[in-house]
């Protein structure tokens, strides 16, 4: 039992704590409820801090290890086995960070089986977690699978009009996706006769080596894997699920959407595609480069013809994430870290993005751009919020977007992974179009004459539970938009560790 | 002819327990009044649960009894324990549902112990006569099981399921007799041996071999219906349907398993040397059943019939884990998945129609998937249930069902066959649609179902959704049971 005092254990699984509590509730006390939920996430936050005191930036490897074995039978060798290094901290603590926000922003929000909400929110937090910290692959397959589950229940539950079918597409989309993984990891499995990832690292380039699998075989492991990661992301040309899964989630299921459950898709392209298969991950760069431009373009032209900002913001993260994807596969320092720490910053201001939505829709019960306009004048706290907010993820020089995206695209353009500058140009433009629709958004809904639900509704300015919930990640655009530096230190280890193994031609 | 000695007795002491319990409650039954038939009940699930005790006091012993006819291996034993508990659940489901149907008759659970017994001789049976005779004594107390309610749609079921089975059985009995015709004997260790010998070896492609061959095409036919694979499947949706809930609960799980038995131990004994003809046949079978009954089930709106289709799925994710089977690296492998996986398939199923029998009022009523709208909101719990074995039956964590399909496809993928491997992930995907509507409908449709309370329903219920969630965190134990049910080495 010893193992469940380990620091990644607690971390892992102490949201199970206040299910079960939650569990032996009345589920009329919704109250009481709500602060078991939020108690139990901001402790989990603050066991995150404790893990990350524990971390040592300068050593490139898995550390604060928690590693039992679990499966020993012969040839399979599964370990629980849980660690974390500079690829995943950032993400760990992005997680236990934005959960307590999204856990805020339901307060008023989630009239309607607030007990049931709670259980499944928190359920997926110790999925998420466990995705970022598992390093055995059946451990990893069974918490990126079982993420499906309660956000599910949370599209399906407490989701929009159109609440059933986009929680269907949502869980068929992913699962169809992973199951072609799956069968990628069993056969890694009957290869090297383990799960454990380290200890798969070890004997795989010896298997490269003999041809005992084929440089064939590698490229379609590779894409067995990235086909579960690239619809996660989701990748141009497999993003459908998105916008429906967006529009139907209510809030907190979109700020733990946008901010962390697409970021296991960018960083299973990290953890896994990129390690496991390093001459395949070379080869595929230039296409997964220009599958990442046509989704940066096509996910910022989309945006803009949107009417609804949920769904123009949903549609802004398929754009976004194509950055991200595009400084993974640059395949050089300057990609690799400006990537992960987009990651970072595309959770804190598209969670920004869509807890101020929440706020608004609250009160309105509308997401149409056109009824909206002059809100400024009447929630000047909001429109504040809400053009800080929109500024960080256009990527304004001094706030953290522009901070992440100048670093992809300096990688990608010296990129000789990917080959041609053509793709950072291109994708440049992406940047450009960022502005347009998120400050025609802005513009819609906060500028000009008063939009005619202001004759509907008594609008109603941000009040403190509201602050409180945003201002954590106000704080957080402006320190990573002006100071980034400890942000790059906690990366630059690791990813020099990564991209070490590669052999780019 | 040798008298028979200890040893003999040894090899079949639970089964003999349980022949002669069941006959004595047979007799017993006659004597015990209409209102007070749960006493038969209680009685017949002590008979399996002292059974049970002496099936786990054999747990590590191997024998042979009878002239080698039959045989007691990690194997048997395995295999023999899940049928009693199989069948103690079985008792559990009838319980209350014979009662509330009016039903409630002792043959019910005299029938059910001799057909647990059929079983359990099909585990152990290391001779093609053997198989018949167990094949026999499974079967027909299934087929009046299954006209138990004695209305229309009861009675059909009945009369198809004999009609077909005796058909199967037709075919097992003509294989049997052309290996004879082949071999010289219907010992499975005495066909491998004379296979092995040379004396007819199958690359010279005498008409010996031949006669061999089809022998076992036909054999893998006769299985082929017990465990309902496609294209021998015809029967299974209407039979489940028609037959009365709890008796399908205990079919879908009892007979699969018995087939699956004789299917491992037949092959993997008598034929593996027919491997190479054997294993495109199987690929097939596999294939098929996986493709058909999962995407056939997306259709069904009742219930019985959707979760008949299912089982016929999950037949099919069985087989493809043995068609590998002649490979000796890893025929042990897949025989320990296809057990580990009937684990998670029978503890799932019994959960599964414990909450369809919840449900179930008479005259077939309540029995649609939209019946089960708004279960989520009335009955929490239930729903919760019903929701993990939904998840189980898709692969998915944290349930059993999702350790056993890991299981199965690394079978597959370990013997080679990839592509056989994609065929079971996407017909999974396919499942998962049909799976989920039970939930959607739980959880988010509205509706007013009512239901039954009954004790042994719930116990039911709850000991299968906890095991099925448990035993995936702590599958361990259950691995290594599995991969130690060997069959005996001569």
């Amino acid at each position: 039992m010893e193992f469940l005092l380990q620091p990644l254990t607690l971390l892992t699984f102490f949201p199970l704590i206040g299910v079960l509590v939650i569990l032996f509730m009345n589920s009329e006390s919704k109250a009481a409820i709500r602060w078991v939920a939020l108690v139990t996430s901001l402790i989990t936050f603050a066991i995150s801090l404790w893990v990350f005191a524990q971390f040592n930036s300068s050593n490139p490897d898995l550390q604060i290890e928690a590693k039992y074995p679990w499966i020993q039978v012969a040839g399979w060798n599964i370990y629980y086995y849980l660690a974390v290094d500079g690829l995943s901290i950032l993400l760990v603590l992005l997680t236990a960070f934005l959960t307590p926000i999204s856990i805020l922003s339901t307060w008023t929000a989630i009239e309607d089986r607030v007990k049931d909400f709670m259980i499944f929110f928190l359920l997926l937090e110790v999925g998420m977690t466990g995705v970022f910290l598992a390093q055995d692959l059946f451990l990893f397959y069974i918490f990126w699978e079982f993420t499906l589950v309660p956000m599910y229940f949370l599209i399906g539950l407490w989701g929009g009009p159109r609440r059933v079918y986009a929680a269907i597409k949502f869980f068929l989309y992913t699962m169809a996706g992973s199951i072609l993984m799956l069968v990628a990891i069993l056969y890694l499995g009957v290869k090297t006769l383990t799960f454990n990832i380290p200890d798969m690292l070890a004997v795989l380039p010896g298997l490269y080596s003999s041809g005992e699998i084929t440089s064939a075989t590698q490229m379609l492991l590779f894409i067995a894997f990235a086909a579960a990661f690239a619809i996660k992301v989701p990748m141009w040309p497999l993003h459908s699920w998105l916008p429906d899964a967006h529009v139907e989630a209510p809030t907190a299921g979109s700020i733990i959407l946008a901010g962390v459950l697409l970021k296991m898709g960018t960083y299973g392209f990290l953890r896994f595609n990129i390690q496991l298969f390093p001459e395949a991950t070379v080869q595929a760069a230039p296409w997964i480069a220009l599958l990442a431009t046509i989704g940066i373009i096509y996910g910022a032209a989309v945006s803009y013809a949107q009417a609804d900002v949920k769904k123009l913001v949903a549609y802004s993260s398929v754009s976004h994430l194509g950055f991200v994807m595009l400084g993974l596969f640059a395949l050089n320092p300057e990609g690799v870290a400006g990537a992960i720490l987009q990651m970072v910053n595309h959770g804190i201001s598209t969670g920004a993005l869509f807890l101020l939505i929440g706020m608004i829709y609250e009160q309105t019960h509308t997401r149409e751009l056109k009824v909206y306009g002059g809100l400024w004048k009447i929630m000047p706290i909001f429109g504040t919020v809400m053009l800080i907010s929109s500024l960080s993820s256009m990527g304004l020089p001094g706030l953290n977007g522009f901070v992440g995206e100048f670093t992809i695209l300096l990688g990608a353009f010296g990129s000789k992974a990917i080959g041609s500058a053509w793709y950072a140009g291109i994708s440049a433009i992406g940047v450009i179009m960022a502005a347009v629709y998120i400050l025609y958004m802005f513009q819609k809904m906060f500028l000009g004459p008063l939009g005619e639900i202001t004759h509907h509704h008594e609008l109603k300015d941000l009040n403190w539970r509201e602050i409180i919930t945003v201002a954590p990640l106000l704080v957080f655009m402006f320190w990573i938009g002006l100071y980034p530096a400890p942000f790059f230190n906690i990366l630059a280890p690791a990813v020099d560790k990564l991209l070490s193994v590669l052999v780019i031609p | 002819m040798m008298q028979p000695e200890y040893k003999d007795y040894y090899t079949l002491l639970p089964l003999i327990i349980l022949i002669v319990w069941a006959c004595l409650l047979l007799l017993a039954d006659l004597f015990i009044p209409k209102s007070r038939k749960s006493l038969t009940a209680f009685l017949s699930a002590l008979g399996l649960a002292v059974t049970l005790g002496f099936t786990i006091s054999q747990i590590g012993r191997e024998s042979t009894g009878f002239n080698d006819m039959v045989v007691l291996d990690g194997f048997s034993t395995f295999v023999n324990v899940l049928l009693l508990v199989s069948g103690l659940l079985g008792i559990a489901l009838a319980y209350g549902y014979v009662k509330r149907m009016g039903l409630e008759r002792g043959e019910y659970y005299t029938l059910l112990l001799f057909s647990v017994s059929g079983m359990m001789l099909m585990a152990q049976a290391d001779d093609l006569i053997i198989v018949f005779l167990a094949l026999e004594l499974l079967s027909i107390p299934l087929y009046v099981l299954a006209a138990f309610k004695r209305k229309q749609e009861s009675e059909e079921a009945g009369i198809k399921y004999f009609l077909l089975g005796a058909f199967a059985t037709g075919f097992v009995v003509y294989g049997t007799a052309l290996v004879f015709g082949a071999t010289g004997t219907t010992s499975l260790s005495g066909i491998s041996a004379f296979v092995s010998n040379g004396t007819s070896s199958p690359s010279t492609g005498s008409g010996g071999t031949l006669l061999l061959t089809i022998g076992a095409a036909l054999l893998l036919v006769g299985f082929g219906f017990k465990v309902a694979a496609v294209p021998f499947h015809m029967w299974t949706p209407d039979v489940y349907q028609g037959a009365p809930t709890a008796v399908t609960a205990f079919m879908s799980s009892g007979a699969k398993i018995a087939g699956f038995a004789a299917l491992f131990r037949v092959f993997a004994t008598a034929f593996p040397a027919l491997s190479a003809d054997m294993a495109d046949v199987i690929w097939a079978l596999a294939a098929l059943t996986m493709i058909v009954g999962n995407v056939v089930a997306i259709s069904q709106s009742n219930i019985k019939r959707m979760l008949a289709y299912s089982s016929i799925a999950h037949a099919g994710y069985i087989l493809m884990a043995f068609v590998p089977y002649g490979n000796k690296d890893v025929m042990s492998i897949s025989i320990a998945a296809g057990l580990f996986y009937l684990v998670a398939y029978v503890i799932t199923n019994f959960g599964t129609w414990a909450v369809v029998i919840f449900l179930e009022k008479a005259e077939g009523k309540d029995l649609e998937i939209s019946d089960y709208a708004g279960l989520a909101k009335k009955y929490p719990a239930l729903a919760a249930a019903m929701a993990v074995f939904m998840l189980s039956f898709i692969g998915f964590p944290p349930t059993l069902g999702m350790v056993g399909k890991f299981y199965l496809f690394r079978a597959a993928i370990a013997g080679g066959y990839n592509g056989l491997a994609i065929i079971g992930v996407v017909t999974s995907l396919v499942s998962a649609y049909y799976y989920l509507r039970v939930v959607v409908n739980m959880y988010m449709r509205e509706g007013d179902p009512t239901i039954e309370r009954e004790p042994w329903l719930s116990f039911t219920t709850a000991i299968t959704a906890i095991a099925t969630v448990v035993l995936s965190f702590v599958p361990q134990w259950l691995f290594l049971l599995a991969s130690t049910a060997v069959f005996r080495q001569f």
